[in-house]
């Protein structure tokens, strides 16, 4: 059994406390949102949880290990991490960029066996760019692209998925096509973690969210304990009310102005 | 799938495009072209059956093929290949094309090193070579704590290091000033950098090292190409970055400075080479082994050219690609600045 946890962590670029005294755990095989106003630190907290950030104090774990005492690889090969305005390397086609993902199970010659091949195949497939292998990745749309990328995130086959605002630039049909994607992949048994805007996406597919304002989270819990309209006008400021989704029964938020 | 594996056992293979395989197989094919030329080319032109049974041990010119000839045809290919392994691994590090050594200011760097060692040193060949390597490395330190502003960017690096190579230009050439004379003629001589009058004796040292890091380059290759997803997707996709920065900066700059310490600084190989391979593979990311075989074929075709130009007086060899690589730069920077 695996954990993600951080502890007492504060988070920093240069002379800017960015996170402070933060405590979480990713709760196991859950998809959960992380919300909260622009600059709060979501996606400083999302870079600190794959270690592309050194705490400034306090420490992430995994398995209760301190996640900067373990190898690159063993880190990549149970965390996947997607972050925002990735830029695919140019001329490369959909299937070589997937290839990439599989980085950290190869050998260092780069070595490519029937398992990784598996795993590629797979990937394309559960992201649905099989029919793209072949294409250039810059000539596709901003979904298709997206997709592509989880794809090569997929193929690196770890239990942990996070993503920094994976819908961003996306459509409406787009976002919600990549929502059920996410939700699907919990489904098959993995933990996704996702850095969201929008509240009435958080609320109707992930589990679990994460409220976080000024560094701090807030609160934490299945979405209808913790999308009210009280937090809300805590965490953004806004006045609403919450009723129900028509649709899904999740928390939906209506502002009032 | 337009991939060939290589089997490695337990029905693991490495993946090889098969346009990389027949194109480099070409390039090859070109080198090995330019090589002999070069070996037909000395005072005037020797037949190519002469130069083939020369090769092969006996005929009339042997002693002036392989004691004279095949000296300076060896080092121009593999200094050759150095010098585009050398561009390609900075064009990769910094993601820009113009994140070539020569660019960014350690073929001077390192030519500094040559020259302090040779005007205050004793100027025997591994204390030319380990200034060269030490004043490479200096310079890049130097480039990367300058350029150095809240993370590592390929683009400021390269802004950072055009500047650090007029400076060091100039320090340079005040050096040749200052210099005895007789080091002063000999060092101009070779500024422009020059394959003229090499020997086998100068070669064992240098094509052992050149050897050694394209070993170890060879063996980084696959964690190198990471690097073109970005600093983040190649981390937590599994590369140890910080360790293989430092790696692939000090076999690059290995290569630049063993280069310079014997030939003197050859500038826009490293810089056209990579690119041209590139193109040639349709490769993503800028391929090492095209890279080498460009490298080779240019530096030992531009030293046939340096050679017949104006014979029977012999060019330097930069001459001839400063004016095939000024060109290039010229174009390059165009396009860089449309962008």
């Amino acid at each position: 059994m695996t954990e993600l946890r951080a502890r007492d962590l504060s988070l920093g670029y240069g002379d800017r406390q960015v996170v402070t005294g933060l405590n979480l755990t990713i709760p196991e095989g859950a998809f959960t949102a992380v919300v909260g106003p622009n600059a709060c630190g979501k996606s400083t907290l999302l870079r600190a949880l794959v270690r592309l950030l050194r705490p400034r104090g306090g420490v992430v774990e995994l398995d209760g290990r301190d996640l900067q005492r373990l190898r690159s690889r063993h880190v990549a090969r149970e965390l996947g991490f997607l972050p925002q305005g990735v830029e695919a390397p140019e001329g490369i086609r959909v299937a070589q960029l997937v290839r990439r993902g599989r980085y950290a199970h190869q050998s260092v010659l780069g070595t490519w066996g029937p398992g990784d091949e598996r795993a590629v195949v797979g990937a394309m497939a559960a992201a649905g760019v099989t029919d793209l292998a072949e294409r250039g990745v810059e000539h596709l749309s901003g979904g298709q692209r997206q997709r592509v990328w989880i794809a090569m995130v997929l193929a690196q086959e770890t239990p942990y998925l996070l993503l920094d605002e994976p819908t961003t630039f996306l459509d409406i049909a787009h976002q919600y096509e990549l929502l059920r994607l996410l939700a699907r992949l919990r489904d098959e048994g993995r933990t996704v973690v996702a850095v969201l805007h929008d509240l009435n996406q958080a609320t109707r597919f992930a589990d679990h969210v994460v409220a976080m304002r000024d560094g701090r989270v807030v609160a934490t819990g299945a979405p209808a304990d913790v999308v009210t309209a009280t937090l809300v006008e805590e965490v953004f400021g806004l006045p609403c009310l919450v009723v129900p989704d028509p649709v899904a029964g999740s928390p939906m938020v209506v502002p009032l102005d | 799938m337009s991939a060939v594996g290589v089997p490695v056992g337990r029905g693991a293979h490495v993946r090889i495009e098969r346009r990389t395989l027949v194109a480099s197989l070409l390039l090859v094919a070109t080198a090995a072209a330019a090589g002999f030329t070069g070996l037909c080319l000395g005072d005037g032109w020797s037949s190519p059956r002469d130069v083939a049974a020369a090769l092969a041990g006996g005929g009339p010119i042997d002693f002036v093929v392989t004691r004279w000839r095949l000296p300076r045809v060896v080092g121009g290919l593999a200094f050759g290949a150095a010098l585009g392994l050398a561009g390609a691994v900075f064009q990769n590090l910094t993601r820009n094309p113009l994140g070539s050594p020569d660019v960014i200011g350690l073929d001077a760097g390192a030519y500094t090193g040559t020259l302090l060692v040779l005007t205050v040193g004793t100027g025997t060949a591994t204390g030319v070579a380990a200034g060269s390597v030490a004043a490479g490395l200096a310079t890049a330190a130097l480039i990367y704590v300058l350029s150095l502003r809240s993370g590592f960017s390929g683009l400021r690096l390269v802004v950072v290091g055009i500047g650090v190579n007029a400076v060091l230009t100039g320090v340079n050439s005040w050096i040749v000033l200052r210099a005895d004379l007789d080091v002063a003629i000999a060092a101009t001589a070779w500024s422009a950098g020059s394959l003229n009058g090499l020997g086998w004796e100068d070669l064992g040292l240098p094509l052992t090292v050149v050897g050694a890091l394209a070993v170890l380059l060879a063996l980084a290759s696959h964690p190198m190409h990471q690097l073109a997803l970005g600093d983040e997707v190649a981390r937590t996709s599994g590369v140890a970055l910080a360790g293989l920065r430092l790696l692939l900066v000090v076999v690059g700059v290995g290569l630049t400075a063993t280069v310079t310490a014997v030939a003197g600084p050859i500038v826009f190989i490293a810089l056209v080479a990579p690119q041209v391979g590139r193109r040639l593979v349709r490769a993503t990311g800028v391929p090492l082994l095209p890279a080498a075989l460009v490298g080779a074929t240019l530096l030992t075709g531009s030293d046939v050219v340096a050679q017949a130009l104006l014979a029977p007086v012999v060019l330097p060899v930069g001459v001839v690609t400063t004016a095939v690589g000024g060109a290039y730069l010229m174009w390059l920077l165009a396009r860089e600045v449309k962008r």
